[in-house]
């Protein structure tokens, strides 16, 4: 225990960038209590639980864009996929109705399997090629599932879709919303987790180096292409899990356009605001773009409304109606002056054996 | 049957040929920057839109009483507006960004995408009667039919109108004196040049910074001409089609190999048949997926296209 403790606090040493967005992500464990004192704290418990499955969703993207720098531009048709199958696997309109886990992991099986197909040829073209192929992959995705009506139900989407049975028979009540808040805070811990023990292995190691350079990781002997493809496998499942999570606390898919393009963005977004690399800060960071666009601007109109500032007849008064110029000026603002986000991945030394090379410099 | 299929190539063509003049526009952006000009599509859109402001400020009587008047007044002042609108995107997003890794400067991309659209959301919303066509800020547009679309053979189970033909008389003369401008001229041996390699270029003596600033303006402009011919040719705009045919003819320029001339060409009048062929064969509503299958499978046997060269990475 005690070595788990030392080895954490040298992870968080002296690098802020990962040390706040994990005090934050800390800090919401305590967020339900809290609302129990105060009771205007209530509502983000609710608001909360989709933000968080983007959370998920993010860590899916961090895998593919963050650790191999291909930019992924079609998350959403992964999440939609995911989604879907969670949606065949466990309602009870369909035959199988498996349970909540093994329905979600149906989810993250297929999330995998379609990034494997995906990644295999398209990895090896060149960065910008696959960003424009991982978009035409949201789109086919959207209109397959719109299109495959007697298995997606078309446009109407599956419904209804069971929550998670294990808590219910626990606790002998269905999931209350202070339950799905824990139940996907600990899918977030679960995806960081994953992630930042991959990173500490020799894949991660690789996928650090083909990412500052391509070329020199090739020289060093790594598999360039199958180090991306392990990448894209893994993003994806992910990003299959985060759909499943999704449909199921919605209670259904809803329709296939839902997962559009603009999902992907936003996520994209969030991770390069809160610095591309960077786990923690991407987590942090879609807290910030999502939160933004449902919570604020949200409240931000209805309050306006309510006081006649705004009338629903024009466009250009609404809060609502600005988000496309503030999550753009914002991407091109970002880009000029902070590319590299709020929490920038700090370069990292090589662990115990650059604390060994220092100190032998000190004693010579 | 076979009049059918003649029908809907020659639909496609025409459609193929919109969209060849827009992959244009990406693939000379692509060929001096190396960068994929994600906002290259809304420009397209904010052109349509600005041609049915013009329409809309000339008023209808003007417009059905001197249509050829309207028409070169829409294909001088269209380009010149995206060419411009290009210009400045350039100066404002890209240019301070040229020596900065290619994904920033593509993320930039994104947003200023993301900002022209939500401008031609708002603008849809401007209170002015041919804006009235659809009455919300982002339905769809009705353009006014300016060209005929009475069929010239009568007696024929072909329909063929001069609107038509008129896609092609607007395209085709583009396509030359572009190639013209390319291969002949001093400025598009400077040009190739930049696309070939900036740093040598600039050793020559050219200026690689004005070539990549003419290179967007002409880009822009070319996507102004196409958005006024798609205005004429389909009568009907929204503030998305930006993304949608931006999207389309990208695949085109990928299709063709991005940053060769006579590829974007080639790629979107390939896209346009697909489509085209598509829409009666398959389903209108798995075009797009059928599109994008056609683009993977190109690219998992030609990773640079049809008529890209292949390169391999120097250290």
């Amino acid at each position: 225990m005690r070595g788990f403790v030392k080895r954490a606090l040298a992870y968080f040493h002296q690098d802020s960038s990962k040390f706040i967005p994990f005090l934050f992500l800390l800090a919401l464990v305590a967020l339900p209590p809290l609302a129990m004192v105060w009771e205007s704290l209530s509502v983000f418990v609710e608001s909360l639980c989709p933000i968080l499955v983007f959370g998920v969703l993010v860590s899916g993207l961090h895998l593919v864009t963050g650790t191999t720098g291909a930019l992924h531009l079609g998350v959403a048709g992964f999440m939609a996929l995911g989604a879907y199958t969670f949606a065949i696997l466990a309602s009870p309109v369909y035959p199988f109705q498996l349970s909540w886990a093994i329905a979600l992991c149906g989810s993250a099986v297929v999330g995998a399997l379609s990034g494997l197909l995906l990644g295999i040829p398209t990895l090896r073209l060149r960065g910008d090629y696959f960003a424009i192929v991982s978009l035409g992959f949201g789109e086919i995705v959207q209109d397959a599932l719109r299109n495959m009506e007697p298995l997606t139900k078309g446009t109407i989407g599956i419904n209804p879709l069971p929550g998670p049975q294990f808590l219910e028979n626990g606790f002998g009540a269905p999931l209350g919303k202070v339950g799905w808040f824990y139940l996907l805070l600990a899918m977030v811990w679960v995806a960081v987790g994953l992630i930042v023990l991959i990173e500490r292995s020799s894949l991660g190691r690789s996928w650090a180096a083909l990412r500052d350079d391509e070329l020199a990781a090739r020289c060093m002997g790594i598999s360039v292409n199958r180090s991306k493809v392990y990448a894209m496998v893994l993003g994806s499942a992910l990003c299959g899990v985060a759909g499943g999570l999704w449909a199921s606390y919605l209670g259904a898919t809803g329709e296939p356009g839902n997962y559009d393009l603009q999902i992907s963005v936003v996520v994209l977004c969030g991770l390069i605001l809160g610095g591309i690399g960077n786990i923690w800060g991407s987590i942090l960071g879609v807290f910030i773009m999502v939160g933004f666009n449902s919570l604020v601007l949200t409240r931000l109109t209805t309050l306006l409304t309510e006081a006649g500032i705004v009338s629903s007849g024009s466009v250009i008064t609404s809060p609502m109606n600005w988000k496309y110029i503030i999550f753009g000026l914002s991407l091109v603002v970002l880009m000029r002056f902070r590319p590299d986000g709020l929490f920038p991945a700090s370069i990292r030394r090589t662990g115990r054996l650059a604390d060994k090379l220092s100190r032998d410099e000190a004693v010579s | 049957m076979i009049s059918l299929l003649f029908q809907q190539v020659l639909t496609g063509l025409a459609n193929g040929g919109i969209i060849a003049l827009i992959a244009l526009g990406y693939t000379m952006v692509y060929g001096v920057v190396e960068l994929i000009n994600f906002a290259h599509g809304d420009v397209f859109m904010l052109g349509a839109f600005l041609a049915l402001t013009i329409v809309g400020l000339l008023g209808a009587p003007f417009v059905a009483e001197h249509p050829a008047l309207c028409l070169s007044l829409l294909f001088v002042v269209v380009p010149l507006g995206c060419g411009s609108i290009n210009l400045l995107i350039d100066r404002l997003a890209y240019q301070p960004l040229r020596s900065a890794p290619r994904l920033v400067v593509l993320v930039s991309a994104i947003g200023v995408s993301y900002i022209l659209l939500n401008i031609g959301l708002f603008w849809g919303g401007v209170p002015m009667e041919v804006f009235n066509g659809g009455v919300s800020a982002s339905a769809p547009k009705d353009f006014p039919s300016l060209i005929s679309s009475a069929p010239l053979l009568s007696n024929s189970d072909l329909y063929i109108s001069f609107r038509d033909l008129f896609v092609f008389c607007v395209t085709i003369p583009l396509l030359i004196s572009l190639s013209l401008l390319v291969n002949r001229t001093r400025f598009g041996r400077s040009m190739r040049a930049v696309a070939q390699d900036p740093i040598a270029a600039q050793l020559c003596g050219i200026h690689s910074d004005t070539v990549i600033r003419w290179t967007f303006f002409l880009g822009g402009a070319l996507a102004g001409f196409a958005s006024v011919v798609y205005a004429l040719y389909n009568n009907t705009i929204f503030f998305q089609m930006g993304y949608r045919v931006g999207l389309d003819a990208f695949t085109a320029a990928v299709l063709g190999g991005i940053g060769s001339l006579a590829g974007a060409c080639i790629g979107g009048l390939a896209i346009g048949l697909i489509r085209a062929l598509s829409d009666q064969c398959i389903a209108t509503s798995w075009t797009n997926a059928v599109v994008f299958s056609v683009l993977i499978l190109i690219l998992l046997f030609r990773p640079s296209g049809i008529l890209g060269r292949s390169f391999r990475e120097k250290v």
